[in-house]
């Protein structure tokens, strides 16, 4: 075999970048791309492998059946759009359809076990609808044409064409290599512990070991440690790790054809609270295996995958799918979300600092939300109007909030 | 039980206590699943459960391993074709008589050992004679571990210390009989955790098992088992090294281990014409039993040239017992005409839907490949090995420190680390045999009786009284252990051989080509994101069988060394989800 790069990632020299992107993961790597196909210099730089944190203990969904109408619903839409535009520049650059990121519209069912419950999804549906999400009831029965194994007597649910799926891993991977043949420099192993400053001004990062990279803006793209970024700045982001555990099967043939859920999902997801809570969320991948998720609970940046959180996703998903009772659990894998107060990500130049934009605080949603957040990244970064209103999203919106 | 069973409409004998891969490769049926991506054959390759290559569908239940499965009269075995979905819940199964989650059956000790093999039994033994309750969890359906696999017959007499295992297995059931230690059979361990802190302090340590014991190991009804214990002795043994070249997913290719398996437990020689390759003593004693058992050895190539225990003469001699066994292998060897060739590998094997070829090259001093100098040697079966890797998932799972072992040294593969009494840093774990530093059955027995009582002085909060002549056993094993990883290490240029065509990872049917696109187009830097961008080592054996093999690829792709700590692996062994689904554990 023959060695074409150097380890440590792509380090060729370049010139000074216009722009550091802090983290090499779905999000910092969308940033990447969309900034160098806007024509800047730019630096991807992180302090683990890529891909290495969230991006790799997450599904890769593309989600915009759980999010009622409002402004993390607009921004989906918005993203998803990009996402279809960086596929197809990545199937340019690849040759492999879509990019070989296995981007794909499977469609999202979320089931009620009562009928009080569907009409409570009714009224989210009614919202969503009005932004321009596709919505079909599914009655009772009928529920069964649309995935065969679900458990009989569920009340009906909620079809959503456009959920989709991609493999967050190779869709980092791709984005950054794609951003290098347009020049960028991805620097992996390589931890920021601290920014350059002149007073407030941000115009680089210093890197451990003392090295500096200097660069007209620092994009904050550290996922659940864009908190920490932020501090070396001075400034408060109020992002909080919220620890998801996904059980992976054996693999299998296609039984669950779509990303099932149960409607709790919902609330679940929009809940403040910090502990465990968790809702049957059931997915077949290409390849084969089934994923069950999802739980969610503010520990901190705790690793562990306590044992009553698995019988807890287990359960849950047998009762979804009684047919997986008998599949086995291969393995384990966890991921650490960026929570926000108000479960809207911080995407935005941050007027307390200038020179730094954030881009985090996704949460759970980070997949879905990367490609829209790169193109309204490189439009800030650029000076371009933003495509989609940023004021909810505003990094400094928690100032003088405790959090 | 013997008899017959039907496999694809054929009828196959077998003879008592016959696994199906066993009975299945004895009637020359080495192709037992398709794979899922290229619908190519496979077969029993590890023989002991790791490597989930022999899955077939048994009595109409899916993803059965062959090589553990035993064989029982009426059985409907067939082919598995890719992934195949298990039974509805709601359909009849045989076997199956469960329709509820039942509860976890909890039980609590003082010492839990894992593991039943030459460690794990001496652990057991060395615990409750100092006055411990213990309970012992093995995944084998009998004791001996690898070391001493058997069948029904027992350990027969001409084995190696077979009056060792007489010993050590009088001592155990006896121990067993007068309630002191309590073995459970077929209980695989796939979780190992802390206490939840709410609960009594005194069993701080959880083991969570399945009990597979019914008619199949991995049948339907297997049912959760939870240990609570103060101390635990981790004696989980080892695997063979085995590492990629084209062609090793051919059926008729086997582990070294695997056709030890299938010879001392089911009476199975691998083939009729077999060659041995890889490197270390184990070789020997496989080739020598083979020959005992009527196949022909047509070669055995050996990478090592003997230089390396020249340097270790005095090590060496200082282990008589290692020595004489040796000796008696070459002997058998000799007269059985068998071509011993030192700094020979096999580089490829070759076959249409098996193995009828493998291609021998000559190594330099230095491990390479000698240009030209490749022949092929036509064959039925090839056992390959390059020594064992201990099985280290539960003492990462348990919080142990990996490193180099201080036990065997430097050469070894990655192990635990310990003191002499097999103590690890996490208050109440020890380890004992091959999981702290590979060094065979010997240096097992006097880490398992060290072990074992530690933990029992630890369960009665005593300080330990280790035996020194024991101590000073553990310390020449040890000394000879490192001498023979030294001797016998991967050669340099093993790599050489793999093609970009060359499959790593067998599961999910990645090739070299695909991994090094990965670091050198995608940016992997390292083993972890190479398996996150390509699925090496995501399948069913969850890289135990690939995960050496793409480690030293990737090393080598980004001209970094390669990093030897597995994986860690917060599911040790597969489970179903009926058997998570339980409310009485729940916090």
């Amino acid at each position: 075999m023959t060695t074409t790069s150097r380890p440590g990632g792509f380090t060729t020299p370049g010139r000074a970048p216009d722009v550091v992107v802090v983290g090499a993961g779905v999000v910092g790597a969308a940033c990447a791309l969309a900034a160098a196909r806007a024509g800047l210099a730019v630096t991807v730089v992180d302090r683990g492998a890529v891909a290495g944190g969230t991006s790799s203990g997450g599904e890769g969904n593309l989600l915009v059946s759980d999010k009622p109408a409002g402004a993390e619903l607009a921004l989906a839409l918005h993203s998803l759009g990009h996402w279809e535009d960086v596929a197809a520049y990545l199937e340019d650059v690849t040759g492999r359809p879509r990019g070989g990121i296995e981007l794909e519209h499977k469609g999202g069912l979320m089931v009620a076990a009562r009928s009080e419950t569907m009409t409570t999804l009714e009224g989210i549906a009614a919202g969503q609808r009005a932004l321009g999400v596709e919505v079909v009831r599914v009655d009772g029965d009928a529920l069964r044409e649309v995935e065969p194994h679900l458990a009989a007597g569920l009340a009906g649910g909620m079809l959503y064409p456009q959920d989709g799926q991609l493999q967050p891993m190779l869709a980092t991977a791709t984005m950054l290599a794609a951003a290098r043949r347009l020049g960028a420099v991805v620097r992996t192993h390589a931890e920021v512990t601290g920014l350059v400053r002149t007073g407030e001004r941000v115009h680089g990062v210093v890197l451990a070991g003392g090295a500096r990279i200097e660069a007209g803006q620092v994009v904050n793209a550290a996922g659940p440690w864009a908190r920490q970024v932020a501090a070396m700045a001075g400034v408060h982001l109020p992002v909080m790790p919220r620890r998801g555990v996904v059980l992976v099967t054996q693999p299998l043939p296609r039984l669950v054809r779509r990303k099932v859920y149960a409607a709790e999902y919902v609330s679940n997801v929009a809940s403040d609270a910090p502990g465990l809570e968790s809702s049957a969320v059931v997915e077949g991948t290409p390849a084969g295996t089934v994923l069950i998720g999802a739980s969610r609970e503010r520990v901190g940046f705790d690793p562990s995958m306590p044992v009553a959180v698995v019988r807890r996703l287990a359960a849950q998903a047998v009762a979804l799918f009684p047919m997986l009772a008998a599949a086995r659990v291969l393995r384990t894998y966890r991921g650490f979300r960026p929570y926000s107060p108000d479960h809207l990500p911080m995407i935005g130049a941050d007027p307390r600092a200038p020179g730094l934009v954030h881009a985090s605080g996704h949460e759970g949603a980070g997949v879905i939300l990367a490609a829209g957040t790169g193109q309204l990244v490189a439009e800030i970064l650029t000076g371009a109007p933003p495509s989609v209103e940023l004021t909810p999203v505003r990094p400094e919106r928690f100032e003088g909030v405790a959090g | 039980m013997s008899g017959t069973f039907a496999f694809d409409g054929r009828t196959i004998d077998f003879r008592p206590g016959q696994s199906l891969g066993a009975a299945l490769w004895s009637a020359g049926e080495k192709a037992l699943r398709t794979t899922r991506g290229e619908g190519l054959p496979r077969g029993v390759f590890c023989g002991i459960g790791v490597c989930h290559d022999c899955l077939v569908v048994v009595d109409g239940v899916p993803d059965q391993r062959a090589c553990l499965t035993p064989a029982a009269p009426g059985m409907v075995v067939r082919t598995q074709h890719g992934a195949e979905a298990p039974p509805r819940a709601a359909d009849p199964v045989a076997g199956s008589e469960r329709d509820e989650p039942v509860a976890a059956q909890s039980i609590t000790t003082d010492v839990v050992v894992i593991g039943g093999g030459p460690a794990g039994m001496s652990a057991a033994v060395g615990a409750c004679s100092d006055g411990a309750r213990v309970v012992v969890l093995d995944a084998e359906a009998r004791l001996g571990g690898q070391y001493w696999r058997h069948g029904p017959q027992g350990v027969e007499p001409h084995r190696h210390r077979a009056e060792d295992w007489r010993l050590l297995h009088e001592a155990f059931t006896s121990a067993a009989a007068i309630g002191l230690l309590e073995h459970r059979a077929g209980h695989r361990v796939w979780r190992i955790e802390p206490e939840p802190a709410t609960s009594a302090t005194d069993h701080g340590i959880v083991v969570h098992a399945v009990d597979g014991g019914g008619v199949m190991p991995d049948g339907l009804d297997e049912r959760p088992v939870t240990v609570r214990a103060t101390a635990m002795v981790i004696a989980t043994g080892a695997h063979d090294r085995v590492l990629p070249f084209p062609g090793w997913d051919l059926p008729g290719v086997l582990s070294a281990g695997g056709a030890q398996a299938l010879l001392e437990e089911h009476g199975v020689p691998a083939g009729r014409r077999v060659v041995v390759a890889g490197t270390g003593p184990f070789l020997l004693s496989l080739a020598s039993g083979l020959i005992r058992a009527g196949a022909e050895v047509v070669g055995l190539y050996e990478a090592g040239d003997g230089r390396g225990w020249a340097r270790r003469w005095r090590t060496a001699t200082a282990v008589p017992h290692v020595l004489g066994e040796a000796a008696q292998y070459a002997a058998v060897l000799a007269r059985s005409r068998v071509p011993v060739r030192p700094r020979h590998a096999v580089v490829a094997a070759r076959g249409r839907d098996r193995l009828e070829a493998v291609e021998v090259a000559r190594l330099t001093r230095h491990g390479q490949v000698v240009p030209g100098s490749s022949r092929w040697v036509r064959c039925d079966a090839l056992a390959t090995g390059w020594g064992f890797v201990p099985r280290l998932d539960l003492a990462q799972q348990a919080g142990c420190t990996l490193g180099v072992s201080h036990t065997v040294g430097a050469a070894a593969a990655v192990a635990v680390v310990s003191d002499a009494e097999g103590r690890t840093g996490v208050p109440g774990v020890f380890v004992a045999g091959e999981v702290g530093g590979v060094g065979g059955s010997l240096l097992a027995e006097v880490t398992g009786r060290l072990a074992g009582a530690a933990a029992a002085a630890f369960a009665r909060g005593v300080p330990s009284a280790p035996d020194g002549a024991d101590l000073a056993r553990r310390r020449r094993l040890a000394a000879f252990a490192a001498a023979m990883h030294a001797a016998h290490p991967v050669p340099s240029g093993w790599a050489e051989a793999v093609t970009p065509a060359t499959i790593v990872c067998r599961c999910e049917e990645v090739d070299a080509e695909t991994l090094h696109t990965a670091v050198t187009e995608l940016g992997a830097t390292d083993p972890r994101t190479a398996k996150l961008l390509t699925r090496c080592g995501m399948g069913w054996c969850q890289g135990r069988i690939c995960g050496e093999g793409v480690a030293r690829l990737v090393g080598a792709a980004t001209g970094t060394r390669p990093d030897p700590t597995p994986d860690s692996r917060p599911v040790a062994s597969p489970v179903r989800l009926a058997s998570l689904v339980d409310s009485s554990d729940e916090s």
